[in-house]
């Protein structure tokens, strides 16, 4: 088909060069220099501070894609088993939370988990003590887990439903038991859709502001709390900020490097 | 048997886990009282959300960004589609490509951040216009990416037989390619109205005082005393839940309409 429309992706190529690439090349200027405009390293060295915070972001992050992994996993993998119909209706199932506002769900969970919430009146009512629930690293990795979750499973699912069941089949006749086909047969097949629910749920995990301000508390600001705070709030500076954010973008990189490598080495290993 | 049991009850387990706070949450928006003990049935919270004149014009406020943005977007990102298809060069697809994944993979936070640095350098103050543009650039990726497909499946001889029959390479294109790559354009404003409609984390960094929605949702849900917010919820989960469901019986319907086709021809 030829059709000579070339000049039609210039608005495009010029917008996302205007509002993608130079608003970034933006975070690595101010992040150089200082109030006046001039080269400065003092936002870079005074960003190092926050290091400690960027491991607990990782981590909890890290802890809420390994919770959602294996929580997701089986649930996928009996969705994607299920008639046409059946797993149409499941797919909706998981949809439906993930179509409300993300806000609205950490707010329910929080309604749940906060100090006078569901969960304390009623331990209240019959006679217990209330726990401490809320402004905990537990309740921040809740969160992530019950926001992030169906980013695992819909990955994982549209992979696993893609396995043809006469292969699982094959493997049984083969003598390979349910652990087996899984190891040797599932988890290698599976294994792009692990990798792009892993970034689907760590990037905005390791990222969130929202999640940690609202259920874990100033105990639990995490990096994302302190890049808002610096742009909006009450440690108002945007070269410190974007220093901050160089270094989040950073760590967000490395893991997607790690893992798309990871990826590639998968499916050649399975060709082999 | 025994073993499919216990898979059925592990996956009603995690929809439990999945609905249980919103359905506590939609049954204390009915709670006369504030807190989170049974205090009797009311309407109370539903009244006092359509009286809050700040939850109303967010609303409105979020219906307009979205509605401008997502038609915006739909022309931008439906233009760049239909150019990068016909381009020649490799590498310079190839950089398109990846320049349209770069909103796609960066934190919402970064994305956020560098518009509002941008618009800051510019000497922008936020408002209409900055959020506007940052609503844009998040959704013209996904735009883009739901009509570009569309456009690699139409068969070429079909375009070709268009013009052997008559047609101007203009007509062709308007009786061809058109009808192929209208799904794709509907999928793409879905998508991107949807998105522009839920945003939050981009919008509070571009929209300077401007309250949208989630802005408003958000100040409220920090301070932790608004119950109109279990309310507002409920009034969401619903409308969700309807627009869900409509679409997927309706797509079901299709399906099994064609498999009966199928049928009868074979």
């Amino acid at each position: 088909m030829n059709i000579k429309a070339k000049w039609a992706s210039y608005p495009y190529i010029i917008w996302m060069i205007l509002f993608t690439i130079i608003p970034l090349a933006m975070i690595v200027y101010f992040a150089f220099t200082d109030s006046d405009g001039g080269f400065s390293f003092a936002n870079i060295q005074q960003s190092a501070a926050h290091i400690p915070t960027l491991v607990k972001s990782i981590y909890l992050a890290a802890i809420s894609t390994v919770v959602c992994l294996v929580l997701a996993y089986p649930f996928a993998y009996y969705i994607s088993r299920k008639s046409y119909s059946k797993q149409k209706m499941m797919v909706m199932l998981v949809m439906l939370p993930m179509w409300m506002n993300f806000l609205l769900r950490t707010h329910a969970l929080s309604a749940l988990i906060e100090d006078n919430g569901v969960i304390n009146t009623l331990l209240m009512k019959i006679g217990l003590e209330p726990i401490q629930m809320i402004n905990t690293q537990g309740a921040v990795v809740f969160g992530m887990v019950y926001n992030y979750l169906p980013y695992m499973i819909m990955p994982l699912y549209s992979i696993m439903t893609k396995i043809d069941g006469r292969t699982v089949e094959a493997a049984a006749d083969l003598g390979a038991n349910a652990l087996q086909t899984h190891r040797r047969l599932i988890l290698p097949m599976s294994m792009p859709g692990i990798i792009s629910g892993i970034t689907m749920v760590f990037v905005p995990s390791v990222s969130t502001f929202v999640i940690s301000g609202l259920l874990g508390g100033s105990d639990n600001y995490l990096i994302g709390d302190i890049i808002s705070a610096q742009m909006l709030g009450s440690a108002y500076n945007l070269n410190y900020g974007s220093a901050t954010s160089l270094l989040l973008m950073l760590v967000v990189l490395v893991t997607m490097i790690i893992f798309n490598s990871m990826d590639s080495e998968d499916t050649e290993g399975m060709l082999a | 048997m025994k073993k499919s049991k216990l898979s059925g009850i592990y996956a009603a387990l995690i929809l439990l886990f999945l609905y249980a706070p919103i359905i506590i949450l939609i049954v204390f928006s009915f709670n006369s009282e504030k807190g989170y003990s049974w205090q009797g049935f009311s309407l109370k919270w539903y009244k006092e959300l359509f009286a809050n004149e700040l939850i109303i014009e967010s609303f409105y406020n979020t219906i307009i960004v979205a509605l401008i943005a997502s038609v915006f977007a739909t022309i931008l990102g439906a233009l760049a589609a239909l150019g990068v298809y016909s381009m020649k060069n490799k590498m310079a697809k190839g950089l398109i490509q990846n320049v349209t994944n770069l909103p796609l993979l960066n934190p919402e936070i970064v994305t956020g951040i560098s518009l509002m640095l941008l618009f800051a350098a510019m000497r922008f103050s936020g408002g209409w216009v900055t959020l506007i543009i940052a609503h844009i650039t998040f959704c013209v990726p996904s735009v883009f990416l739901s009509i570009l497909p569309k456009l690699r499946q139409i068969n070429k001889s079909l375009y070709e037989a268009a013009m052997d029959l008559g047609c101007s390479p203009a007509k062709a294109f308007q009786k061809v390619v058109i009808p192929e790559i209208m799904p794709g354009i509907i999928t793409g404003f879905l998508m991107a109205f949807t998105y522009s409609l839920d945003d939050f984390v981009i919008s509070y960094f571009t929209a300077g005082k401007l309250n949208t929605l989630p802005i408003t949702i958000y100040s409220m849900v920090k301070k932790r005393v608004s119950p109109e917010i279990n309310a507002l919820s409920t009034l969401l989960f619903a409308a969700v839940f309807i627009i869900l469901l409509v679409t997927n019986i309706r797509a079901i319907r299709k399906e099994k309409e064609l498999e009966r086709k199928r049928a009868a021809r074979s």
